[in-house]
């Protein structure tokens, strides 16, 4: 017994001494400028969120695990509130080695507008229409460093099911998106297909060069009309199997960003092409006031043209990024992106500011115009919204 | 007659303190280049920071970080700031390889993202982390990037030392110049005037506690950079320095840092 309160009592030391607690809470307000296109629906959501981090690392640094839930609770809309596991993994790191087991996030890719090469880390679509936010992803995943750039392996056992907003939510589709029901999958393992895949980065120069593989389910689902048990008229998501190439560039000249994302994507049903391309270009330390202004000009391309599941296809992002580079680490970027052959087009604004070490204010907005009945944003034509938040780090 | 006698006094004391006097390059770049042959051979050290931000009211932001940093054969040194407050960008690195004959590389690590970014390398001037510290003033000084000049010596606090001058040749630079004040026994600089593009006096770096390292290498622990026109200035205070650490081109590469704590 004593024995058991002394393994508890250094477990414990090591517990305080090397490990850290730390996250964030999060209050927010979401008002819409218009009144909703369905009576369920409603003009102000009022939402609350937090996103605690444990981190704990042994053996000179070289493993280590990370916790990382996520709650948020929405007064509105039951789809928003929602759990999820963003991060739990145990890694091991030696020299030229990587090994990831458990819940990961991964990025892959450099432009602004989309990120058509990312494709690991389903989109947690309900928590920002933006698609910025992503679901925890299971997989085994080693990234070997060579003399000739990094190379990633991952192998992902289960797949995760896309978020969309529930009945009371905005910036949904009509008919809204059934996920309270079994999705349908090309593959009969459904959830449990082994997906895997394979990138190599690297740096030539001020150039930084991906190139990716990935084969398994989809992230982007097809919503296909069904009627639900209640009887009611819903889109039914459609996992299929995909095999897609991708290739992300970034150079740095001067004050210049040059990007370009590009895919190739193949399943049963089409086979198409799509890319991202543009420049940032900042004017560094304006007035030497320390404000840096970027401009961000970006091509979107899909050679499928209009249909449904594509947003982009022909669309040119313009957008405004201000780098306060204060005390209070003021941000501020607002873009638009128009599309080349119709008027459709759609803004957003996101702004943050600390206003304590702890304390910060985020500010988004979305708007829409112009939007053609066929457009697949044609069910957010009344959904122009501004989203107030105040986080707490701790 | 006493007019005359202090407009000439003046105009005397002005061509003392600008570039009047014929500008000694060869002396300036020995001298620079003795400064950098002192800093040679360190190898690689990890070191914990602490900014102190001071607005013209006085009220204080602190600011903690971890730098590691490396020498590389025939190429300018490479660094790795980990930030760890404020709470919101915990865990965000910054990532510098300079070079000498070409553009350096910078690149950010946004782990709320799991993000890469790459940062131009016109990215020199804007302050870094809201402090009167911009980029290029924490950057390793890389003789090939700089003309310099010898200006004369003065003694600081009793001091003896050299005064030279860098003008930086890099075209993405703030500066028209720095002018350093030298320590003639150590070869380290005391003191740094940072000149914008018009001429202006705009910074004041003073340097003070300095330790040596491994019998040979002297780091200041305290820097004090004063802007003139802001009014505000900001403390580096450095801590923990070890040399010599176990790091490889892993700890010091853009497609790892991910793993970087």
């Amino acid at each position: 017994m004593k024995q058991l309160i002394f393994l508890v009592g250094v477990l414990m030391g090591t517990v305080a001494s090397a490990d850290e607690w730390r996250g964030f809470m999060s209050a927010e307000y979401r008002g819409f400028t218009s009144s909703p296109l369905d009576n369920d629906q409603h003009r102000s959501y009022v939402s609350l969120a937090v996103e605690p981090e444990y981190d704990h690392a042994w053996d000179s640094h070289r493993q280590s695990i990370t916790i990382k839930p996520f709650y948020r609770w929405d007064q509105q809309d039951n789809a928003r509130s929602h759990a999820d596991v963003r991060e739990l993994f145990w890694s091991y790191a030696k020299d030229r080695f990587e090994l990831y087991l458990g819940v990961c996030k991964v990025f892959w890719g450099v432009t602004e507008s989309q990120h058509l090469v990312d494709v690991i880390n389903q989109i947690d679509l309900v928590e920002n229409p933006d698609g910025e936010d992503k679901l925890g992803q299971p997989m085994l995943s080693t990234t070997l460093l060579t003399e000739s750039g990094a190379i990633q392996f991952y192998l992902m056992p289960y797949f995760r099911e896309r978020t969309f907003p529930g009945e009371e939510g905005r910036l949904r589709s009509f008919p809204r998106v059934e996920t309270d029901e079994a999705a349908a999958y090309e593959d009969k393992k459904k959830r449990n297909h082994h997906d895997w895949a394979i990138r190599w980065s690297t740096q030539l120069g001020n150039w930084d060069v991906g190139l990716s593989h990935f084969y398994g389910t989809n992230r982007e689902p097809r919503l296909l009309p069904a009627i639900n048990d209640r009887g009611e008229a819903v889109l039914l998501p459609f996992y299929e199997l995909m095999r897609q190439t991708g290739l992300d560039v970034q150079g740095a000249v001067g004050a210049w960003l040059l990007k370009l994302e590009m895919i190739a994507r193949k399943s049963k049903i089409d086979e198409f092409v799509a890319a991202t391309t543009g420049f940032e270009y900042t004017f560094y330390n304006v007035y030497e006031h320390g404000l840096d202004v970027g401009v961000v000009l970006e091509y979107l391309y899909d050679d499928r043209g209009d249909v449904a599941n594509s947003y982009f296809e022909d669309d040119i992002m313009l957008g405004v990024r201000l780098t306060a580079n204060d005390v209070q680490g003021t941000e501020f970027l607002l873009a638009m992106i128009q599309d080349r052959t119709d008027k459709a087009r759609s803004f957003s604004l996101e702004a943050s500011r600390r206003l304590t070490d702890y304390i910060k204010l985020v500010v988004e907005g979305r708007a829409f115009a112009g939007l053609a009945t066929t457009d697949p944003m044609y069910s957010f034509r009344q959904d122009d919204y501004l989203q107030l938040g105040l986080n707490y780090y701790f | 007659m006493t007019q005359i006698i202090r407009i000439s006094l003046m105009v005397f004391i002005i061509s003392i303190f600008s570039a009047e006097i014929p500008a000694d390059e060869g002396r300036g770049l020995s001298i620079a280049r003795e400064m950098k042959a002192q800093e040679r051979g360190y190898g690689n050290y990890t070191a914990e920071m602490k900014m102190v931000l001071v607005d013209t009211g006085g009220k204080e932001s602190v600011r903690l970080l971890r730098v590691r940093s490396r020498e590389m054969e025939d190429d300018g040194d490479q660094s790795l700031a980990i930030f760890d407050s404020p709470a919101d960008i915990k865990g965000t690195a910054f990532l510098t390889h300079t070079h000498i004959k070409q553009d350096d590389d910078q690149w950010l690590y946004l782990p709320s993202l799991k993000r890469v970014k790459r940062i131009s390398p016109a990215n020199k001037t804007a302050p870094f982390m809201g402090s009167e510290f911009s980029y290029e003033d924490l950057a390793s000084i890389e003789i090939e990037r700089f003309r310099f000049s010898y200006v004369g010596e003065e003694a600081l606090e009793g001091v003896p030392c050299s005064i030279i001058e860098r003008y930086p040749l890099d075209p993405y630079s703030g500066y028209s110049k720095h002018r350093v004040w030298v320590e003639k026994a150590r070869y380290i600089a005391l003191k740094a005037e940072y000149y914008n593009r018009k001429g202006e006096k705009l910074k004041t770096l003073l340097t003070s506690d300095f330790r040596q390292y491994l019998g040979r290498f002297w780091r200041a622990h305290q820097m004090r950079m004063n802007n003139h026109i802001s009014g505000k200035h900001s403390f580096l205070y450095w801590d923990k320095f070890r040399f010599r650490q176990d790091l490889s081109d892993a700890d010091f590469n853009p497609n790892s840092l991910k793993r970087m704590r």
